[in-house]
């Protein structure tokens, strides 16, 4: 029987075999997908923010996108996932609200894709899709094994990216 | 204080804090029967710090659709505001507002999409509510509080939600949530997200005297 384990706001969770995970209601937060295809080992981070080294109070690291990531990988190889064979899949970053003004809180969905981004890029983890931006949330299904990501949003159809 | 975080909240301003979200929500209460003319009663509010993780559940389920009010907050008290209820409970005081006029189904309204019509009645009752919130809190520490014009939000609790989480979320990793329940002839749960920034935390806790 398999099982979907759920990850929570800066959360992260691994899985193997049949089981899934998932995140609801990603808004400006960010779930990043990562798995090695060759085990079918994986795992979802859900970030809130990019940059662990903009705050002091860095402790709570699934919170980020550059210490979640890394953490989140580092588990899947503990798990028997291969370093070189991950890939990855994103989505969220929505700017749920439309200030037309200042501050970088407002674009810290955004911010949050580009940190995911580039922490991907560095760990040379190429990102097969995403579904990033816009202004709605979204709730998100991954299954390792297979690699698919499933998205849903209020009102619009289900997809698989 | 440039290094207060949400943990560091001692109970005393934990207190202060309470009581303002208890005189803002009383005053909030005060607005709304006047505007849908009609008793309005509340309950005392709770006020949680939660885990970031929690929130959701709180509200009835990370997934589960909410409407939101959110404004930015400048003056004084620099931060922002979040007002947040169920699209049933959205649904009862348009409604009540209108008078009837657009009949909305309030048992099934998962589906229903709200008009423009309906989202600026929906954005009057949030700007209502929110003001009144803050009007107290600036009556009550004297600082000069000037609310942007609210943005209306109809989405999942935790897309929402993870609007003001972001902001506690640099300071720490918890969240202040002032939970209001309201009841005319139904009950409607409205949660408060107060988030002033660290600056002004110290200047809204010295105006009351704790500091």
């Amino acid at each position: 029987m398999s099982e979907i384990i759920k990850v929570g706001m800066a959360d992260l969770k691994t899985c193997s075999g049949e089981d899934g995970v998932t995140t609801l209601g990603l808004g400006s937060c960010v779930g990043i997908a990562i798995r090695d295809p060759g085990t079918g080992i994986g795992g979802l981070a859900h970030i809130m923010l990019p940059d662990s080294t903009e705050i002091k109070n860095n402790s709570n690291r699934p919170k980020f996108a550059d210490t979640g990531i890394e953490d989140l990988v580092n588990q899947i190889v503990r798990l028997g996932g291969n370093r070189s064979r991950l890939v990855a899949k994103i989505a969220g970053g929505a700017q749920m609200f439309a200030f037309g003004n200042k501050s970088d809180m407002i674009r810290v969905g955004e911010r949050n894709v580009l940190a995911s981004k580039k922490k991907l890029s560095e760990l040379k983890i190429p990102i097969l899709a995403e579904d990033t931006g816009k202004n709605y949330g979204r709730t998100v299904i991954f299954y390792p094994k297979s690699g698919e990501f499933y998205i849903r949003s209020v009102g619009m159809p289900e997809k698989v990216i | 204080m440039k290094d207060l975080s949400m943990e560091e909240l001692t109970s005393q301003y934990f207190d202060v804090l309470k009581e303002l979200g208890n005189i803002g929500a009383g005053n909030a209460t005060t607005a709304l029967a006047q505007m849908i003319d009609c008793k309005v009663d509340m309950s005392v509010p709770q006020v949680k710090l939660l885990e970031f993780k929690e929130i959701g559940a709180i509200v009835g389920g990370d997934d589960q659709i909410m409407v939101s009010i959110y404004l930015q907050v400048e003056g004084d008290v620099e931060g922002s505001m979040m007002f947040i209820l169920s699209k049933s409970a959205a649904a009862h005081l348009v409604n009540k507002l209108m008078c009837g006029m657009l009949g909305i189904d309030e048992k099934n309204v998962d589906d229903y999409t709200f008009g423009e019509m309906e989202c600026s009645a929906i954005k009057e009752v949030g700007n209502i509510i929110t003001g009144a919130y803050l009007n107290a809190l600036s009556g009550l520490t004297n600082l000069k509080i000037y609310p942007s014009v609210p943005q209306l939000g109809i989405d999942m609790a935790g897309a929402l939600l993870s609007v003001p989480a972001v902001e506690f979320g640099v300071l720490g990793d918890k969240i202040l949530l002032i939970q209001t329940k309201f009841s005319d002839e139904i009950d409607l749960d409205g949660y408060f997200i107060l988030i002033p920034e660290v600056e002004s935390y110290e200047k809204i806790l010295t105006a009351l005297g704790v500091m």
